[in-house]
C-alpha cells in the first residue's frame, strides 16, 4: 500500500508549519492530536436536519458498505447528541455534506496489521471531504470529524485541512476476563470508547488461572467445568462473534490470548491430564502445575484447540502467552524429569519451556497465524520464528529500554506494555506517567526502532470488573493513545496536553463513557448514569 | 432513653455465648456483624405472594407512619428482587409476617444524635418480630432482616434470635460536592448504600474553594457566581430538601459543613468584601485569602448565612470547618495586622483564627446548634470550653490527638484512618478494617467521648463517574468497625469472605461496588 507520495509529504510539512503558527486552536480539538492540520478561526453552524454523510463518486466503497453505513449512523448521533427527529427547525442553515472516498473496497473484511489508517480531511463551507485508502482510515477520519464539531447549545464547525496517520500500527488495550468475568456489554462499551481514542487492537486475555469463560465447541468441558459459572459466566460462540463484529465496525482487531503453559489452572478442570501433577517427595500431592510438556496428548489437545481458535478469531495474530512459568512443579514430577533426560535438557528447565513454546508456535504457524508471546519466551528461546512478536511487560523504564534494545537487535518485532499497566492506581495525576513514555527511546539503529510495532495498555483483572473498569481505564488510557498515535515532538509537553485531555474527558462523558476526572473541575454535561 | 436494662444485658451474654458456639453461620449473614444472635441451621422458604410487613398491636407507630410504610415497600423489593406481580405461584408456602413494634412514635421526625438504633429481632416459623425503641432502630432491624434472607433461586430464612445496637452513635460518610459537583441522583444512591452498611450520618461538605453549589435564598449570588455553573451545577433548596427527606427515610442525618475561614475562595465571587485582600508589599495583589476576620460585616454575613442553614438543615449538629487556614494573606494585610494590635494578639495569628472561630461557634450556639470543627481549631484554641465536638483528620498519631481532645473533655469524631479518596491497593479494605478507635490511654469516661468515626471521600479526583466503586465496599469495612463489637470483628481473614458476600449483595442491589479480589458474584454488575 502506498504510504506517502512526494506531494503528500510536502503537504505535511506545509501543514505542520501552519499548526505551529495556529496551535491555539488545538485545545478545542481532537484527541489524539492529528499529525498535521490547519483550521479557520471562524465557526459556522451545523444543522442536524440538513446534515448528510455520503460516498464520493470515485469511491471504491458505495452505499451498502456495512462498515461505513453503520459508522454514518453512529457518528450522526455522536455529532448531534440532543437531536430528536422533528424537534428543531433551522431552515435558515445551509446543508452540509461529509463526502467519504475510499481507494479499496474492504467493507466486508477485517482490519489487520497492514491496514492503512491514513486519511485526508478537508472541511470547507457546506461540505467536508474525507479521503482514505481503506474504510478503516475513513473510520479514523469520521472520529476526528466528530470531535472537531464544537458543541455548545448548537453544533459548529470550522473550515480545515488535515492529514492524519498513526505513528504506530498496533495500539492495543488488554482486558482480562478470567480474574473477573466481564459481561459482554462491558466489552462492547469498551470497544466504543477505544474507537474514540483511536485504539485499534482489543487484546482479549480471555482465560487464565482463575476461570476459563471461553466456551469451546471442541472442548465444552473447559468452560462448563473451568468457568466461574457454566451458564452465566461464559462467552458463548455467539458472544465472541458479537464482540468481533462490533469491533470490526469500529475498525478494531480482536487478538485472542490463550496463555500457556503457565496461567492454566482453570484449564485443568475440564481437561484432565493436561496439567502437570506436582509431587511431594515420591507421591503426587494432588495439586497441579503448568501444562504437562512431556506428553504427546498435550500437543494433540493444543493443536485442536488452536485450530478452533484460529477459525473463530479472524485476526492473523494470536497471543500465546508463555509468561511466568513456575518450574517447581515440573521439577517435582518424575515423568517430566525423565523426559528432560530423554531430550538431553539436563536440569535446565528453561529448555523445556522453550521446547514447549516452540511446539505451540509451530502449531499456530501451520494455521497461518503470527504469534505474539510475552517477553519471557525470548529469554528462554533459542529458535524462535522471525515473525514472532515479543510483548514487553516487565520493569521500570531503564529495564524495558534495555530489553527493547536487546530484542530488536536480534531482529525481532516488539510490542511495549510495561509502562502502561493501567490497573495499577495511585493518588494523583498518574496519567502524566502514561503520557511521557518514549517507546523508541532506547539504544539501537533506526531499523531497530522500526521493529517497535506499537504499544498496549493492560488492564489486569485482580481488582477490576465491570464495576470499576471504565473509570479506571478512561481517560488514563487515552494518554497512552496519544503517545501511540501522535507525533512525539508535538505532544511532548504534559502541561499543554492537560487542558486538551480534560476537554476530551468531557467529550467521553457526553458519549456516556464513565471516564473519571483528572483533577478538580467540571464538565458541562456531568456523568448521569447513576 | 433507656439504653439497657438488666434483663437485656443478661440476654446479650447468653446470646454471645451462643454465637461463639455457632459462628459458622456468620458467613452467610449480616454486614456489619450484629452484636449478638443465634440462629437455626435449617432453612425455610419464603413466598413473596404470602409475605407481609405489619405493625405490632402494642406499637406506638401504626400504619401511616411515613418512615416505616416506605421502608416496608423498599425492603420488599430488596428481599424479592426478581418478584414481578403474578408471575410466580407458590401456593404450597405458608404466609410469613414481619411484625414491627416501636416504643415511641417518631415517624415524622428526624434521627438525631440521641436516637436509639437498638432492636430485638426474633424469627420463628411463619413470622418475625422486630422490636425497637424508635423507628430508626426498626430501620436497622429491617436492613438486618433483609440481609438474613438467603437468596438462591428462591428466598429462604432461618429462625433466629438477635439483639443488636451500634458501638458508636456517629457513623458518617463525607461527600465533597465542591471539588466536583455530584448530581443529586449520585447523592441519593450513596444514601441508599449507606443504609445497607448502617451508616447514619451524611456529612455534606457542600462548599469549598473550587465551587459554591449551595443555592442560598439569603445570598443567591454565592452560587450564581461561585458555582461551576449557575444553573446546572447547583443544589437548589428543593434539591437539598430532597436529599434530607431521602436521608430521613433511611434514618440518616444530614450534617452540613460550611467550612471557614479557609477553603472559601468560591465564596468571594458572590460576596465581595468577605475575603481578605492579600497584599504584595504595600499594595493589594488582587488575590484573596481566608475570610476577613477583622470586619464586623463578616460576622453579620455569617450570622445571616448560618441562620438560613440552620433552618434548612434540621440536624442539631452543624460542621464549621476551621481547617488548614493559611496565615500568609492575613499577615500581608495591613488592616488585619492593625486589628491584631487592637485585640492584643501580638503576632500570634492562631489567636486570630481562634477569635474568628469562637465568633462563628457563638453564632451557631445561639441558633441551638452543636458545632463540629476540624482538629485544627482545637489545636489553636486556648479557651476550649466553647468547643463541643472535634473531628480528628490529620495523619500520624491520630490516637494521640483523640486522647488530647478527650482529655480536654470534648467529644471526638475520628476520620484520619478513613480517607477513602486514596485508592487501593495500598489503601485496601483491610487497612480500614484494622482501625482501633479506642486504643489510647484514657479513662472509661474519656473513651465514651469518642462518639464515632467518619469515612471521608474528598473530591479532587472523585466525581459521579468513580464515586461508587471507590466508596464501596471499602467504606463497609469502616462501617463494621463503627457498628460491631471489636473483639468479635478483629480478624481480617474471617471478615474477608463475609465482606465478599456483602459486596455481592451490594451488586445485587445495583450498587457499583468494586471487587475485593479475584472471583465472581452470582449477579455481576450489569449497569454498563
Amino acid at each position: 500500500m502506498v504510504r506517502s507520495g512526494r506531494y503528500t509529504r510536502l503537504n505535511v510539512y506545509l501543514l505542520i508549519l501552519s499548526v505551529l503558527q495556529l496551535n491555539l486552536h488545538t485545545v478545542e480539538g481532537v484527541w489524539p492530536l492529528p499529525q498535521a492540520f490547519t483550521s479557520s478561526t471562524e465557526r459556522y453552524p451545523l444543522n442536524p436536519q440538513a446534515f448528510y454523510f455520503g460516498y464520493g463518486r470515485q469511491s471504491a466503497a458505495q452505499q451498502g458498505c456495512s462498515v461505513l453505513d453503520s459508522a454514518f449512523r453512529r457518528y450522526f448521533s455522536l455529532i448531534f447528541p440532543d437531536y430528536t427527529d422533528g424537534r428543531l427547525h433551522f431552515s435558515q442553515y445551509k446543508p452540509f455534506t461529509v463526502e467519504v472516498s475510499i481507494d479499496h473496497d474492504d467493507c466486508e473484511g477485517y482490519p489487520n496489521e497492514d491496514s492503512s489508517e491514513r486519511y485526508n480531511l478537508s472541511v470547507s463551507a457546506g461540505q467536508a471531504s474525507l479521503k482514505a485508502e481503506t474504510v478503516w482510515g475513513a473510520l479514523r477520519g469520521l472520529e476526528t470529524f466528530s470531535q472537531l464539531v464544537y458543541q455548545n447549545d448548537f453544533a459548529y464547525y470550522r473550515t480545515l485541512l488535515m492529514l492524519n496517520f498513526p505513528r504506530f500500527q498496533f495500539r492495543g488495550i488488554l482486558l482480562d476476563t478470567s480474574r473477573h468475568y466481564l459481561p459482554v456489554q462491558a466489552i462492547l462499551k469498551t470497544l466504543d470508547a477505544m474507537a474514540y481514542s483511536k485504539f485499534n487492537v482489543f487484546h482479549w486475555h480471555i482465560v487464565d488461572d482463575p476461570s476459563f469463560p471461553y466456551q469451546s465447541s471442541s472442548f465444552p468441558d473447559l468452560s462448563s467445568k473451568g468457568a466461574f459459572h457454566p451458564m452465566t459466566h461464559i462467552y458463548t460462540q455467539s458472544d465472541v462473534r458479537r464482540v468481533i463484529s462490533h469491533a470490526r465496525l469500529w475498525g478494531i482487531r480482536v487478538l485472542p490470548e490463550f496463555d500457556s503453559p503457565g496461567h492454566t489452572t482453570s484449564w485443568g478442570k475440564g481437561q484432565p491430564g493436561l496439567l502437570t501433577p506436582c509431587y511431594n517427595g515420591g507421591t503426587p500431592s494432588g495439586t497441579f502445575g503448568p501444562v504437562n510438556p512431556a506428553l504427546p496428548s498435550t500437543y494433540q489437545f493444543m493443536a485442536r484447540l488452536f485450530k478452533e481458535v484460529s477459525s473463530v478469531f479472524p485476526d492473523s495474530y494470536i497471543h500465546l502467552g508463555g509468561d511466568e512459568v513456575d518450574f517447581s512443579c515440573w521439577k517435582s514430577n518424575p515423568d517430566v524429569r525423565a523426559f528432560m533426560q530423554k531430550m538431553g535438557f539436563g536440569s535446565d528447565f528453561t529448555k523445556l519451556e522453550a521446547f514447549y513454546m516452540e511446539n505451540i508456535v509451530n502449531i499456530t504457524s501451520a494455521l497461518n497465524k503470527t504469534s505474539i508471546v510475552w517477553q519471557d519466551v525470548f529469554d528462554y528461546h533459542e529458535r524462535i520464528p522471525k515473525d514472532t512478536v515479543l510483548h514487553i511487560w516487565k520493569g521500570i523504564p531503564a529495564k524495558y529500554q534495555e530489553e527493547l534494545s536487546r530484542i530488536t537487535k536480534a531482529g525481532m518485532r516488539v510490542l511495549l506494555a510495561a509502562p502502561w499497566y493501567i490497573n495499577h492506581i495511585s493518588y494523583g495525576q498518574d496519567w502524566r506517567n502514561y503520557y511521557t513514555v518514549q517507546p523508541q527511546n532506547f539504544s539501537g539503529t533506526e531499523e531497530q526502532k522500526k521493529l517497535v510495532i506499537g504499544g498496549e495498555v493492560c488492564m489486569w483483572g485482580e481488582y477490576v470488573d465491570a464495576t470499576n473498569l471504565s473509570p479506571r481505564l478512561w481517560p488514563r488510557a487515552s494518554a497512552a493513545a496519544e503517545r501511540l498515535w501522535s507525533d512525539e515532538k508535538q505532544t511532548s509537553n504534559v502541561d499543554k496536553a492537560f487542558p486538551r485531555l480534560q476537554d476530551f474527558r468531557c467529550k467521553l462523558l457526553r458519549r456516556g463513557i464513565q471516564a473519571e476526572p483528572l483533577y478538580v473541575g467540571h464538565c458541562k454535561h456531568e456523568y448521569q448514569g447513576v
